[in-house]
């Protein structure tokens, strides 16, 4: 095929082509020179620059959450447990379509035009890294639901965890509180580091007193990450530290006789041992269900609960605050005998009625036609106004208030517990800072029966009482008895807070009250006698009615025609046994009518249960 | 041996060079393609998290692969030049076929499925064009004249825009590339070829016109990978972060983190030169550069001891071609040039590529051990 003409050119083609191989080598020689340098640049000029962006592709500091400490009565059983549960979360900024990503989880977990708005809301609240709960409590078929379809839903996960459960319910919602999910304000006040990954911080109760206690110490594991963000290897560790586990005065037995006892009636019960300030039972009622705020209450159970003209989620045992009505009066009469102004054995007569010098109104008493010549033990055990009105008028407003600071009415009992009201203890002086009026004489005797300006909580109550049950040792109540360090046997006691003995001179004085508070439960004519049948010891104690709107002159005060949220409190505080107290209760009955009738039964039941005593039927 | 007979007339040693060469292998360039084909497998192993499974396969491919190159090296050059027309005719035909009846992978029409076969007739078309535009041009004494030179352009331009239609850009350019190197070799005058040069830069705007959406979104890229950081910029920000990690001695085979955590897209096939530099950094790759350039050496080597002008304008282009697509391959995935989808030949994991790779090494060697022994 190949002429001679070609082949007579044939070297001189060789050398055309040749050339150009040499000049093509040439070329591809630069070309990769070019691209050495090229290397060059990334691989050593900006080798820094590039290895910090890679470390940053792969590693990932993850948080552990600790495990939150239980919560025990005095008896070892749980108040506050963790159980694992699925939920469904989504971390926003793995998911592409969020919109789209919730409309397709509603359709398949039949989630509410509600729950959507409120999820949304809480995405838009969070930042993007957060995960956002958007279902608790999966049951295992909606676990395998999504499971199924998890392919669907970057960004969403099933995740197990422990959340908080109180398997009393609503026994002990009030006092031990319970746990929410952690928001905006409580961002503001932790520590925010310790708090990654965990979802949940204690809102009120022991739960939100104790919150560095119960919550632990957060743990690190350092891993390294695939682009989805999913962890590939472990590298580094740092375990979580659990929360210590608290056990508390409160027992179980005694609350749940309380809770009953006081049936469909709000108020609430405080028992206490006196010598240790420990709370053995705290009721407030009505009560309401915390595991329901545990997994994220529904705003509209929420509302429902807000809104409810009974305020279940208002705890009156701290922040309730009631006149002491006649409870009150033994405190009274104590301050009479301190400051000299009365003897055990000064009369006064009542009529029925009191009026100040030169006044014509009429103070009255509760027993219309008058108790005759009354001295102390009289005076408290049947509860006289008159007696009171007589002593309070003697020493006058502002001794009254300094003598009950020292049982701290109108002050905090400081209590562990969040939120305790101070109630209030009327002065001249508050009187004038807040109502910016003079002081009447009048407003003198009705603060000596407790009324008026009095406002006292439930807590206070019982504290003052279990102060005079100790004859002026002044012992700050506690509901934690002691707690047990994470990886320990032991437990750690909570030593009792005594802040100091009344200043009061003659130990006599003391007797004297409290043998008339004996008299009230033990006496003849004591207003709660039907009480004090049956028992090896004797009970102290003093009934007491408040009033809750004013009776004008010449009304009679009738219980049947009047609404029930116009019915008196029914009020009363005892402590057992009256000469070496062991245990001290504070009844407040909402709207129950008389102290006698209604309180002293209540508390009575309390005390045969702490006792092992029992009433014949 | 058999051959003592021979080693007594010549006073040379018996030796494995003269021993390949009997079977028409050319000892140097087999021993760098053995080089860099067990440097591929090591490479691999890595790059698919140490999947055993996948390097099986690539080993039966490269089984397949030397079956070819060791029949193609035993076919005289001479009755290669003569199905040039053939094979051409066909690859043009299973391109046309491919464009109506073709698979589809990945958004892209390149496959012919024969059943128990996927097919890429573009494959043998890279090697097709070059042996046609040498078989032409060599036919008249060269440098060819101008219509010669028309001709020959249409016959690279015609297979190049249906693949380009699949459409395979990268294919396209190197299949493109390979012939118009036959081209430049022949001996055209520098005129023409600065002429050309000029006038594809003004055809820059036109091209952009006629090319898809995808195309125009990794030139875009290309220009500015940050912009898009998520979406078509990822795979060049993550493989020069990768690269760039690597440092000057590497992270250590099988330690690098960028390619095992799944930052690094396509990173056994077209990125798989991320892998090589996060491992073993600039002295890692820098070695296998220099590999590359002593095997296509070999090559140009072999072309310029050719003796005829089709062998060596063909084994020119084999060999040059065989750098483009490395200049093509590390430039893309460095960052130099658009993401084109081309492989690192030899190393990254993919069958027909592969296969069409040694048969080019087999025609070299073929060309190089059919010379008339006259001349040593």
């Amino acid at each position: 095929m190949t002429s001679h003409f070609t082949l007579k050119n044939h070297f001189h083609e060789g050398r055309i082509v040749n050339d150009r191989l040499i000049f093509s080598a040439l070329f591809a020689g630069l070309l990769f020179i070019a691209l050495i340098a090229r290397l060059i640049v990334l691989q050593v000029v900006e080798f820094e620059h590039f290895d910090s962006l890679s470390e940053k592709n792969r590693v990932d500091i993850s948080s552990i959450a600790p495990q939150r400490g239980l919560i025990y009565d005095r008896n070892g059983v749980v108040l506050a447990e963790n159980i694992p549960t699925f939920s469904l979360e989504l971390t926003p900024e793995n998911v592409p379509d969020i919109d789209d990503t919730l409309q397709q989880l509603a359709a398949l977990f039949a989630m509410t035009e509600e729950d959507m708005l409120d999820i949304k809301e809480r995405i838009k609240q969070q930042r993007r890294f957060r995960q956002v709960i958007l279902k608790e409590r999966l049951t295992e078929i909606e676990v395998a639901t999504f499971s199924v379809n998890r392919h669907r839903f970057p960004g969403v996960d099933v995740v197990g965890r422990l959340i908080r459960h109180y398997p009393q319910g609503a026994l002990f919602a009030h006092t031990v509180g319970y746990v929410g999910r952690i928001n905006e304000q409580d961002l503001q006040e932790i520590d925010v580091n310790n708090y990654k990954g965990s979802m949940q911080i204690g809102k009120t109760g022991i739960e939100k007193q104790y919150e560095k206690l119960l919550h632990g110490q957060v743990g690190y594991q350092q891993v390294e990450t695939n682009v989805q963000g999913r962890i590939v290897r472990q590298l580094n560790s740092m375990p979580s530290v659990s929360g210590q586990d608290l056990f508390l005065h409160l027992d179980i037995n005694l609350q749940r006789v309380a809770s009953e006892a006081m049936g469909d009636f709000n108020g609430a019960v405080v028992a206490m041992d006196p010598k240790t300030g420990g709370v053995l039972a705290m009721v407030s009622k009505p009560d309401f269900d915390p595991n329901e705020f545990v997994v994220g209450i529904s705003s509209k159970s929420y509302a429902a609960l807000r809104d409810s003209p009974d305020m279940p989620l208002f705890n009156r045992s701290l922040r309730g605050r009631y006149p002491p009505g006649s409870t009150l009066k033994p405190f009274i009469a104590l301050a009479g005998l301190e400051y000299g102004v009365i003897t055990e054995q000064s009369k006064t007569f009542c009529p029925g009625w009191y009026t100040l010098p030169g006044q014509d109104h009429r103070y009255r008493c509760w027993k219309a036609h008058g108790h005759g010549h009354m001295d102390l033990k009289a005076g408290i055990s049947q509860s006289c106004d008159v007696y009171f009105y007589d002593l309070a008028n003697t020493l006058g407003i502002d001794r009254i208030h300094s003598f009950l600071d020292l049982f701290r009415f109108g002050r905090h009992t400081e209590i562990d517990l969040p939120g305790e009201s101070k109630g209030l203890s009327p002065s001249k002086e508050w009187k004038r800072a807040n109502r910016n009026k003079a002081w009447y004489p009048g407003e003198t005797l009705i603060s000596g029966i407790g009324q008026g300006f009095n406002q006292m909580t439930p807590i206070q109550i019982a504290h003052a009482t279990a102060v005079l049950a100790m004859r002026g040792i002044d012992i700050s109540p506690r509901v934690v008895r002691a707690s047990r360090p994470t990886g320990q046997s032991e437990l750690q006691l909570f030593p009792a807070q005594t802040y100091q003995t009344l200043p009061i001179e003659s130990s006599r004085n003391w007797e004297m009250v409290i043998d008339s508070m004996v008299e009230v439960v033990h006496g003849a004519r004591g207003s709660a006698r039907h009480i004090g049948k049956d028992l090896p010891f004797k009970i102290a104690g003093k009934t007491g009615t408040a009033q809750v709107f004013g009776i004008k002159q010449d009304e009679k005060y009738d219980a049947e025609t009047l609404a029930r949220k116009l019915h008196d409190h029914a009020l009363f505080i005892a402590f057992a046994p009256a000469e070496n107290p062991q245990f001290v209760v504070a009844v407040v009955v909402e709207h129950g009518g008389g102290g006698s009738t209604m309180a002293a039964p209540i508390a009575r039941k309390i005390i045969d249960q702490y006792f092992g005593t029992a009433v014949n039927e | 041996m058999n051959n003592s007979l021979y080693d007594r007339r010549q006073p040379q040693q018996w030796s494995v060079t003269r021993a390949l060469r009997l079977i028409h292998l050319d000892a140097m360039l087999l021993l760098g393609i053995l080089i860099l084909l067990a440097a591929g497998l090591v490479i691999l192993y890595s790059a698919a998290d140490q999947s055993s499974a996948l390097l099986i396969r690539q080993l039966i491919r490269m089984g397949t692969a030397f079956t070819v190159l060791f029949v193609l090296a035993n076919i005289h050059p001479d009755r290669m030049r003569d199905s040039a027309y053939w094979l051409y005719g066909v690859g043009l035909i299973l391109l046309v076929v491919v464009l109506v009846f073709g698979h589809e992978g990945k958004g892209a029409q390149r496959w012919l499925d024969l059943g128990f076969f996927r097919f890429q007739p573009s494959e043998l078309m890279k090697l097709a064009v070059p042996l046609l535009v040498a078989s032409y041009l060599a036919e008249r004494p060269l440098p060819p004249t101008s219509g010669r030179l028309f001709v020959s352009l249409a016959m690279i331009i015609v297979p190049s825009i249906l693949i380009a239609k699949q459409p395979d850009l990268g294919t396209a350019l190197l299949i493109a590339s390979s012939g118009l190197i036959v081209v430049f070799l022949s001996g055209i005058s520098w005129r023409i070829i600065l002429g050309f040069i000029g006038l594809s830069t003004a055809a820059l705007p036109v091209l952009w016109y006629v090319m898809h959406d995808y195309q125009r979104q990794r030139v875009l890229t290309f220009l500015n990978p940050e912009s898009d950081p998520l979406g078509s910029g990822y795979h060049i920000i993550q493989s020069k972060i990768a690269i760039g990690s690597g440092g000057l001695f590497g992270r250590g085979w099988l330690d690098g983190t960028q390619s095992h955590l799944a930052f690094l897209p396509e990173r056994t096939t077209d990125f798989i030169f991320a892998v090589i530099s996060e491992e073993f950094g600039l002295v890692g790759v820098a070695i296998l550069l220099v590999l590359y350039l002593l095997v296509a050496g070999r090559g140009i080597y072999i072309a310029s001891k050719a003796q005829t002008s089709f062998a060596r304008l063909l084994a020119g282009s084999i060999s040059l071609t065989f750098l483009v697509y490395v200049f093509v391959n590390v430039g893309m995935v460095t960052g130099l040039l658009p993401v084109v989808g081309v492989p690192l030949p030899m190393i990254s994991y993919g069958g027909t590529s592969m296969v069409t790779l040694l048969a080019g090494f087999g025609i070299l060697m073929s060309i190089h051990t059919h010379r008339r022994m006259m001349s040593p």
